[in-house]
């Protein structure tokens, strides 16, 4: 499968996205998530405080998942400089802010990526990983990842949709489930996800269709009973993620026909408790050219930060603590259930 | 418009809260003890839920087929969780027909024949 991008869809447009969820909401009488989070008490929604530095190194992967919010792919060539990476690391030296967390794509394909992991690094700072675990397989190239890993003790959370190969091979590719247990079995040889080793593993599950992801400390139970027992494979803790109707994911809800019902359902679920702790309120996420967002999926539907600062190059705490966020429908898949953000349900 | 075919449509399901309308108490404590009953106890949330696919298969209601195929997905119930749960409820149905068979068994052997 290629990038919305390349198959030149529509969808590729951040526009046409934001377009079809403004029509269907108008078209189901669903409230606009702001006037929900006025209701709650939350609107104008703020930032507690920039603690977390998430940057996106670039839209470049070994795969082409489908339910993708990045639209990322073998064919995408957005790839931050080393220039921008210099930047997040001033940026990153700032008091108060206490982690990197780096995404993409798959960001280890970013020819300065062992370059940033190393500079952050000096900062004694908390560094995340999001690995998709094929691309530790990929190659000559990129087989000492783990190792790397290790030496920097970065923390690495990884998408592994379900415990199970049809489900997850459904979604991310063919073959991608047996690789991905080969990846986690050589985490796991260097003490990645064994308790008291000091090196964290994380697993990110989502739901392989158009339903929420309940009950995170029970998936979480499964895929610890079924991975150790049927693959030999332990991991620290279970983040369940909903996945967000916009790029790919948008796409296959439009293809199956889900689009009204899994609006709806994320509307219906609206937890205003979820709402006080989206990812949003204590993360800054950076695009590959340097733009400033409120988080990813921001990013990926073209959403620039309000207010006087842009780029990363004028990062400014204390101005862009004091910003508002900025929102649309997409937002309720954030605050649906027991919410979803980056590290996992929320309330 | 095309003729109604059928009682059941798949939107009357999240009407299912408005019941009370008429009848507001005895419907406050039907989804109060629901609640309760779906809750995580002794038998996980998970496991109440494959129960009630099971039975909602033996009921052949199709609001709850629809309702607990999505939520064994979302508690993370396998497809093979799924299927083994209904076959529970195909085989004490078939089992309780033919269980009764022991009544026609007697009758026969009563009369003789
Ligand atoms: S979901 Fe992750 S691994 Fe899959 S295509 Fe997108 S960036 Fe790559
Ligand atoms: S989608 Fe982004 S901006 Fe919207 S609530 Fe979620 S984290 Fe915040």
């Amino acid at each position: 499968m290629k990038s919305l991008l390349a198959r030149g869809s529509e969808l590729a447009s951040s526009k046409e996205q934001l377009k079809i969820l403004t029509e269907v909401s108008e078209k189901l009488n669903l409230p606009s998530f702001s006037a929900k989070l006025k209701e709650a008490g939350l609107f104008p929604l703020r930032p507690t405080g920039v603690d977390i530095l998430q940057v996106n190194v670039g839209k470049l992967c070994n795969q082409t998942c489908r339910h993708c919010h990045v639209d990322a792919g073998p064919d995408r060539r957005e790839i931050m400089t080393r220039e921008t990476m210099q930047e997040c690391l001033v940026a990153l030296a700032t008091p108060g802010v206490t982690t990197l967390d780096i995404t993409g794509g798959a960001p280890e394909m970013n020819p300065n990526f062992r370059w940033f992991v190393e500079e952050a690094s000096k900062f004694g700072k908390k560094i995340m990983i999001r690995c998709n675990l094929t691309i530790l397989l990929a190659g000559e190239k990129y087989r000492d990842l783990p190792e790397f890993f290790a030496e920097h003790k970065v923390e690495v959370v990884s998408s592994l949709p379900y415990f199970q190969k049809r489900r997850t091979d459904a979604q991310r590719g063919e073959g991608v489930f047996d690789r991905s247990i080969e990846a986690l079995r050589k985490l796991n040889s260097l003490g990645y996800g064994i308790a008291n080793s000091g090196l964290v593993l994380n697993l990110v599950y989502n739901p392989v269709g158009a339903f929420l992801a309940g009950g995170q400390s029970t998936l979480e139970n499964d895929f610890k009973k079924e991975l150790k027992q049927v693959h030999d494979v332990q991991f620290n803790s279970l983040f369940a993620l909903t996945n967000m109707p916009i790029s790919r994911f948008l796409e296959s809800l439009l293809e199956n026909g889900n689009i009204d019902a899994y609006l709806e359902k994320l509307v219906t679920a609206f937890n205003p408790v979820a709402a006080t702790g989206v990812m949003c309120r204590n993360t800054l996420s950076v695009g590959w050219d340097g733009s400033l967002y409120d988080c990813d999926f921001n990013q990926m539907l073209d959403m620039k930060i309000e207010g006087t600062v842009s780029k990363i190059s004028e990062f400014n705490k204390s101005v862009l603590d004091s910003r508002e966020i900025l929102l649309h429908q997409h937002c309720y898949g954030c605050t649906a259930g027991a919410g979803s953000s980056c590290g996992g349900s929320i309330a | 418009m095309a003729q109604e075919t059928t009682y059941y449509k798949p939107e009357d399901l999240k009407k299912f809260g408005n019941i009370g309308e008429f009848e507001p108490d005895l419907a406050k404590k039907f989804f109060d003890y629901y609640g309760s009953v779906f809750a995580d106890g002794a038998l996980s949330a998970k496991e109440k839920s494959l129960i009630a696919l099971a039975v909602a298969h033996v009921v052949q209601c199709p609001y709850c087929i629809d309702a607990y195929t999505t939520d064994t997905l979302e508690k993370g119930a396998t497809e093979e969780q799924l299927w083994e749960a209904i076959h529970v409820g195909a085989a004490i149905r078939s089992g309780s027909t033919l269980v009764h068979s022991v009544q026609a068994l007697n009758k026969v052997k009563e009369l003789g024949v």
